[in-house]
């Protein structure tokens, strides 16, 4: 697997003029070594392929090429900006060439730097190539992820080149789906420790595809509700619980490689190294879960709220007695050890969009998952939770998608979606 | 309207001359040199230190000794610019830099920022002499005449508008409201050129300024439409509506136009529809958007077709993308009519969510690459 530290993409490209990045470079290095200093037996476990010790102290850049789009092991980054585009255009090359586009905006974007001839300078009758609200920041540890919804491959005579581990969803009972927040034939996950350093991203690549792809929906979010990185603190979610106390680790390359990556033969070669993505916008009932007694909070979910010990245990990390929580709990009925150890790799977001025309905080959970094959992971997963969570009666599903996460980017040649559109993959 | 601009009086146009130089190596604060001219301003002159000069980089190093806020220009012999700067107040200093080839300008100081301002005639020498592209001279003058062209058209419409009002008929002022503001529509950005007209004739309720009194085109919308009644009111109102566009009729011929303000004209009347006719806040009464609509891109699509001999030449992918995204958008507006050879559209209130972002997309589609035809003209 490539060691994406050693990516020498954002250290070249710095060097060419100022920019965010050169300027991190100064300031960075001796925050880096600081890091080192305190933490140096964190950052020696840390072997993982996309995991930048360094990089995560200073909102450094996280490498763009690699066997495997960044995103998606990398350790979660605090906020995300989530879009989805239809298609508008049915003419292949036009296709092919704003992927291409987009992907060495996202090479520049990712390691700090402008887009095109960058936010200012240029012609003054024309306007800049980029936006330029990020400059002068640090490239926050952005990644850009890209993926492929199952409408796309009905174009461009992709038809017999969709996988089936991509899955549309069944109607799950409960589901409250609006459609538009729902689908789409591509999506780009941008994730970063700055929301402007994301927003910024999303809003260039949405104006470089005006004419060949549209947003359907976005979905900003804030405060990880799940982490990559066990040995930091568990995140809570927005009912003050923590989740994600047994996610996969970036780390964790034999779990990834079992339940994230898809492998050779598991489907079209062109996925191989990929992953597969549900999309779930879950909002949660604020108000009622504030009125609700803390043993039933505490019932619903299955661990203490103050530690995140499971039912019967001390510590959080102590491993659940799952027969000691309710039938209906949360973390019951979704433990692997439920579910003929079916595992998913969560990288989900709390969102708040202010709130509803009733007073009610409109928030929730954007509800993230990777996995090798979406009929043997979120699946089965939900279909057990929407028949019998208690939690269901405090939340609602609303939005949902689900992409083919394409392999990564090998290095400066390469380009978004190459291993589908083209014949050699 | 949206809130008042002046895009097309402000763009510096070129051919020859181009962008403000930051990036300059001459020492900045030099106040010598072959190529730094001393302007000084006053309130009844404008001094120049040289009327003759190298061609190249020119600094013009300005101090306003008036007591009016002044603006100073370096223009071309028929007024293009081609280079300028606004509000210098009395007493300050700024500085103007420029590249010019050989050929004849002026240097004008504006005192109050009114009016031709006080001209002084200088000349570059040396090196290649300033060309103008025939071409660009040509499709100035044909928008130019198009504008003259629309403003005379819309007259007698406003007439027949005007008129229905007057004589108490309700349905026939309905009637005849949307295509009174087609010509307006396709030239929107040469007609918001004069500040002054604009807040007159299309100012929407929610644009009015403090104390302003509202009159137009919208004012009369509501009384149709909502309060569905012409009183003694309305009919003042229709004859002022009149009044002030005879005046835009008037002056339409003097706006400065020039080849960049063309191009981002088009630009801005597709930030027009995007920002006023999709949300259909524009015709929120009457729900005519989609005729401003039309005659909004109808007008960009007119600015583009006379710079397309230029800009097909120096970005030919640029041309093609926006043949293809006028065409797609007119096609899309094709199915909100039944006759093609009308201006009847459907109602916008009936038209869903979905349609509307539909209408967006496509708009979105063609103003991004329009937003670059200017670079593409001035290449």
């Amino acid at each position: 697997m490539t060691d994406r530290t050693t990516d020498p993409t954002a250290a070249e490209t710095g060097s060419r003029a100022p920019s965010r990045r050169a300027l991190i470079g100064w300031g960075g290095a001796g925050l880096a070594l600081g890091a080192a200093a305190a933490g140096g037996a964190v950052a020696m476990a840390r072997t993982g392929e996309d995991v930048d010790p360094a990089g995560a102290a200073t909102g450094g850049a996280v490498g763009f090429h690699g066997a495997h789009q960044a995103g998606i092991a990398t350790d979660v980054q605090d906020r995300l900006h989530f879009a989805a585009f239809d298609v508008k255009t049915d003419d292949r090359a036009e296709f092919v060439r704003l992927l291409k586009d987009w992907t060495a905006a996202a090479r520049r974007m990712t390691a700090g730097l402008e887009v095109g001839e960058g936010a200012h300078g240029g012609l003054a009758e024309a306007p800049p190539d980029d936006t330029g609200e990020a400059l002068g920041l640090k490239p926050s540890r952005l990644t850009l992820t890209i993926g492929f919804g199952p409408s796309l491959f009905e174009k461009f005579g992709l038809e017999d080149r969709r996988p089936v581990a991509l899955s549309e969803l069944p109607q799950f009972p409960g589901d409250n789906l609006d459609r538009s927040r729902t689908g789409g034939d591509l999506c780009v996950q941008a994730c970063a420790d700055d929301p402007q350093v994301a927003v910024h991203a999303i809003r260039n690549l949405a104006r470089i595809g005006f004419g060949k792809v549209a947003i359907r929906w976005s979905q900003l979010g804030f405060g990880k509700t799940s982490s990559t990185t066990p040995d930091a603190q568990t995140p809570r979610n927005l009912f003050g619980f923590k989740d994600g106390t047994r996610n996969i680790a970036g780390t964790e390359t034999a779990r990834l490689k079992k339940f994230v990556w898809v492998g050779d033969g598991d489907g079209p070669d062109w996925m191989t190294g990929g992953s597969y993505l549900v999309a779930r916008r879950i909002r949660m009932n604020i108000e009622t879960w504030d009125r609700t007694s803390l043993q039933e909070q505490e019932d619903v979910f299955g661990r203490d709220k103050g530690e995140g010990a499971p039912v019967g245990r001390a510590k959080e990390h102590d491993a659940p007695f799952l027969k000691a929580m309710k039938p209906d709990s949360h973390v019951r009925l979704a433990h692997p050890d439920a579910n003929d150890g079916i595992t998913i790799l969560r990288r989900g977001y709390s969102f708040t969009d202010g709130t509803d025309g009733l007073g009610r905080l409109d928030a929730g959970l954007f509800f993230l998952a990777y996995q090798r094959d979406i009929r043997k992971g979120f699946i089965p997963l939900q279909r057990r939770l929407a028949a019998s969570d208690a939690l269901n009666e405090y939340i609602q599903h609303v939005g949902s998608a689900v992409f083919a996460i394409p392999p990564g980017v090998r290095d400066k040649d390469d380009w978004w979606g190459r291993t589908l559109l083209t014949e050699e993959a | 309207m949206r809130a008042v601009r002046l895009p097309v009086v402000t763009a510096a146009a070129t051919v020859a001359a181009l962008t403000a130089l930051t990036a300059c190596t001459t020492k900045s604060g030099a106040e010598s040199g072959d190529h730094v001219i001393q302007v000084t301003a006053s309130d009844d002159a404008c001094k120049v230190s040289k009327k003759e000069f190298p061609a190249g980089h020119i600094e013009l190093a300005i101090e306003n000794k008036g007591s009016k806020v002044t603006e100073v220009y370096v223009l071309f012999p028929d007024d293009r610019i081609v280079a300028e700067r606004e509000n210098i107040g009395p007493g300050t200093k700024q500085r103007i830099t420029a590249e010019v080839k050989a050929g004849d300008y002026r240097i004008a100081c504006k005192p109050g920022m009114k009016g031709d301002g006080i001209r002084q005639e200088v000349k570059a020498t040396g090196g290649t002499v300033a060309k103008r592209d025939p071409k660009l001279d040509r499709a100035v003058a044909d928008y130019r005449r198009y504008a003259q062209e629309q403003a005379d058209e819309t007259l007698p419409r406003v007439k027949t508008f005007v008129e229905a009002i007057k004589a108490g008929d309700l349905e026939a002022a309905k009637k005849a409201y949307a295509i009174s503001r087609l010509g307006w529509e396709r030239t929107e950005p040469v007609a918001e050129s004069f500040g002054d007209i604009d807040p007159k004739v299309d100012v929407r309720a929610d644009g009015l300024e403090d104390g302003q009194k509202w009159t137009g085109w919208h004012r009369l919308e509501k009384a149709l439409w909502a309060d569905k009644k012409i009183g003694a009111e309305e009919k003042t109102l229709a004859d002022q509506l009149l009044t002030d566009l005879e005046d835009w009729q008037k002056r339409v011929g003097t706006a400065e136009i020039t080849p960049t303000s063309m191009a981002n004209g088009a630009k801005e009347l597709l930030d027009e529809v995007a920002t006023g006719k999709v949300t259909g806040e524009e015709d929120r009464y009457a729900h005519t958007d989609l005729v401003d609509f039309k005659g909004n891109v109808e007008g960009a699509q007119k600015a583009y077709e006379l710079l397309k001999p230029v800009a097909q030449k120096n970005d030919p992918a640029l041309a093609q993308e926006l043949d293809k995204q006028f065409a797609a958008l007119e096609k899309l507006l094709d199915t909100y009519r039944t006759d093609k050879t009308s201006y009847d559209f459907v109602s916008y209130d009936k038209v869903g969510k979905d349609k509307r972002k539909e209408l967006s997309d496509a708009v979105n589609a063609l103003a991004e690459p329009l937003s670059k035809l200017a670079a593409a003209v001035v290449k």
